[in-house]
């Protein structure tokens, strides 16, 4: 199983990201954290040992500096190993709502920041001819839940790049992992209506790490919603639109 | 943070030592011309990066390996400036082999003065490292068969040294470990042969002690003198060696030398018993790279050579000269880890003792070495010289992810043997020294004069490499 020395977190100042960051730590691995708010990286550095973490304040969506960034951070990291792209937004969606402005935004900090931030690591571990990435994609990308459509959709499409990066890149030993966890206990879920099976972020972060150290294609977080997604995939169309999910 | 930082990405490449033990990713620029060279000093100044020089990448430890910085690799500036086959004079770009010298060459009747047991090295890395040969007693290092080199220092100074106009700049650069600058031509003298084949005597001892005693009979009468060395055989055996001396035919005595002055003459084999290609033969070999398999092949080895009775031969320089060149990629053969190669220069008064306990040392935490080589040297005058008046012993060791924490352990020990006994340390082979080690081998005088040089040539400090990050 790969040990990763050096990686990069996107999205890691709360929730699932900052689990993974903390953990990578723990690890003793060198960690590069980007979010926007700059505090809570420099908390989480606070406790790392030093010289292991590297905190860059970033908006994802500012796509015109991601190429300087991903190469700053991998001069300073003095190489890299994983990535794991993080960052998500979920706004709450009212039955009747169709909010471009909303849509939009979700679009793209779920999806072209991603792409932007793992083209960069496509890139880079194509030349290298190793890495390992992974993308926290969701169980809302597996089925169009009429609850939040373009959510369900940006989640989608990460699923369906990351299978394309993974059959891209798996003939130069680069391994691409997606995640697709459920219910999180993080800011995102906090405090959402039919909330079940909710586990912790730090268990999600052993979860996702173990899956990407065992080179999975595809991981659920906990492992049995991949039964459950299962069947929601089998649901008949005519059936799952009376459904309220 | 600049718009220009970035480098292009398809520069970047997985590069690694030649053992495959360590390795770093970098920004590779592989220049054609000199205009080309100082264009990337200009990139590096611009993107905020460091430069490591490496020619063939032949070094076995991380001399050539700059981490995420810019890796200007100088096998696109191979070309062969000028011969004059009545003086032996040739000048080469740094980027020439020696592979490409001694093809040029020898249908002139020469031979490179010194060379190392492969023949791919470019001239640059071995000047950079001042490499030395199998006749090191007696020739000394490459080093001393350079009349001049021209010098491109990081600061963009442009230099043209003598050894006997600027001897101290001349001392001071070869050898440098690519700190100061790149060598962009280099003007050396080759050595005039009498025949393309050396006379070669085989000599076995049956321990360490018997070793140093056929080094004393033979080293007044050879130009050539190598030992192999049965790491694993221990108690009375420790040391058990095959010697091979070699010697130039002296005019007259090769009948056909046009003959054997041929390239042709000189190719190494490319099949094995007529029909195995060489190519195939380290996935052979691999089965036996372990503790049982290597000492099955170092007891076959003792014992074939003991037993048999051919103790005298006539061989192409090619043939005794490039011994690792015989199996193409054996390295392969050690898996994904790699190897690391130890070696270490011990004065003559305390070698014997020093090498009995680095050997008993590896064999005491069952970590023989699976390739031990010995050699005679003789002191010189380079600053940051490896060689001293006593003998060598280079050590190949096997590195796996499970044992590559211990292996570094048992170096540690071998440094301190080595440096108990006043010995040295040679840069073409590290990978484990330790900067307090570095320090006490060379002294502080020696570091300073390093310094001062280091602050004139390259004020910004950018030619670094992971060696240098490691020791300086």
């Amino acid at each position: 199983m790969p040990h990763w020395n050096r990686a990069l977190v996107i999205g890691a100042s709360s929730g699932i990201g900052k689990a993974l960051a903390e953990q990578l730590l723990k690890d003793g691995a060198s960690v590069a954290m980007i979010a926007r708010r700059k505090e809570p990286l420099d908390e989480i550095a606070s406790k790392a040992p030093s010289g292991k973490a590297f905190v860059y304040p970033h908006d994802v969506t500012d796509y015109d500096t991601t190429e300087a960034l991903f190469q700053q951070i991998t001069k300073d990291l003095g190489g890299l190993d994983l990535v794991i792209y993080n960052s998500g937004v979920m706004f709450a969606s009212e039955e009747n709502e169709f909010n471009l402005k909303k849509d939009r935004e979700m679009i793209e900090v779920n999806v072209t920041a991603a792409f932007a931030w793992l083209n960069e690591a496509a890139r880079r571990f194509q030349q290298t001819k190793s890495g390992t990435i992974v993308g926290i994609s969701s169980v809302a990308g597996d089925r169009g839940r009429r609850a939040n459509p373009a959510y369900c959709t940006t989640k989608a499409a990460l699923t369906t790049y990351l299978e394309s990066l993974r059959n891209r890149l798996s003939k130069y030993g680069v391994k691409v992992v997606t995640i697709k966890p459920g219910f999180i206990d993080t800011e995102m879920t906090r405090g959402k209506p039919g909330l079940f099976w909710l586990i912790s972020a730090d268990k999600a972060a052993q979860i996702i790490l173990n899956a990407a150290r065992k080179g999975k294609s595809t991981a659920y977080v906990p492992g049995r919603w991949r039964y459950v997604s299962l069947i929601l995939r089998h649901i008949p169309s005519f059936i799952f639109k009376h459904l309220p999910v | 943070m600049e718009e220009s930082f970035v480098l292009p990405i398809e520069r970047l490449e997985p590069l690694k030592g030649w053992g495959g033990a360590v390795g770093a990713a970098a920004y590779v620029y592989r220049p054609s011309t000199g205009g080309q060279l100082k264009e990337v000093f200009a990139t590096a100044r611009a993107t905020g990066r460091t430069i490591t020089l490496r020619g063939a990448g032949r070094s076995y430890g991380d001399a050539s390996l700059g981490r995420e910085n810019i890796v200007i690799e100088l096998t696109r500036m191979n070309r062969i400036l000028d011969w004059d086959p009545v003086s032996g004079i040739i000048t080469c770009e740094p980027g020439v082999t020696i592979e490409q010298v001694w093809r040029y060459v020898i249908e002139d009747g020469y031979w490179p003065p010194v060379v190392s047991g492969t023949m791919y090295p470019t001239l640059g890395g071995v000047l950079g490292m001042n490499i030395h040969g199998k006749n090191n007693f007696v020739a000394g290092p490459i080093g001393e068969h350079v009349c001049a080199f021209t010098f491109l220092a990081a600061s963009g100074e442009e230099l043209s040294v003598g050894r006997e106009t600027d001897p101290d700049l001349f001392y001071s650069m070869i050898g440098s470990f690519g700190m100061f600058g790149v060598f962009t031509s280099i003007k050396m003298k080759m050595k005039k042969v009498y025949s393309g084949d050396l006379d070669v005597k085989v000599y076995t001892s049956d321990n360490l002690h018997g070793l140093f005693k056929i080094y004393e009979e033979r080293i007044p009468e050879s130009d050539y003198l190598v030992g192999w060395i049965d790491a694993f055989a221990s108690g009375d055996k420790l040391g058990r060696a095959v010697v091979h001396q070699a010697n130039y035919l002296k005019p007259g005595v090769d009948p056909t030398p046009k003959q054997s002055l041929r390239a042709a003459h000189q190719d190494l084999p490319d099949t094995l018993f007529g029909f195995i290609p060489k190519s195939i033969m380290w996935i052979f070999l691999r089965p036996f790279t372990n503790n049982v398999g290597f000492k099955l092949v170092n007891w076959a080895k003792f014992w074939s050579s003991k037993i048999s009775p051919k103790k005298q031969m006539r061989q192409a320089h090619a043939a005794f000269a490039f011994l690792l060149d015989y199996v193409p990629n054996w390295k392969k053969s050690y898996g994904k880890g790699g190897l690391i190669q130890f070696q270490s220069f011990i004065p003559k008064e305390s070698a014997e003792e020093a090498f009995r306990a680095q050997f008993t040392v590896c064999q005491s935490v069952n970590m023989p070495p699976y390739l031990a080589v010995f050699k005679r040297h003789r002191p010189d005058k380079f600053l940051m010289t490896h060689a001293v008046d006593g003998f060598s012993l280079a050590l190949d060791f096997k590195v796996t992810r499970k044992n590559r924490a211990k292996l570094w352990k048992l170096t540690e020990r071998l440094n301190q043997i080595t440096l108990d006994a006043g010995g040295r340390f040679y840069m073409a082979k590290d990978a484990t020294l330790t900067r307090e080690a570095f320090r006490q081998y060379l002294g502080e005088e020696t570091l300073a004069k390093f310094a001062a040089l280091k602050k004139r040539f390259d004020p910004d400090n950018v030619l670094v490499s992971e060696l240098s990050k490691r020791l300086l």
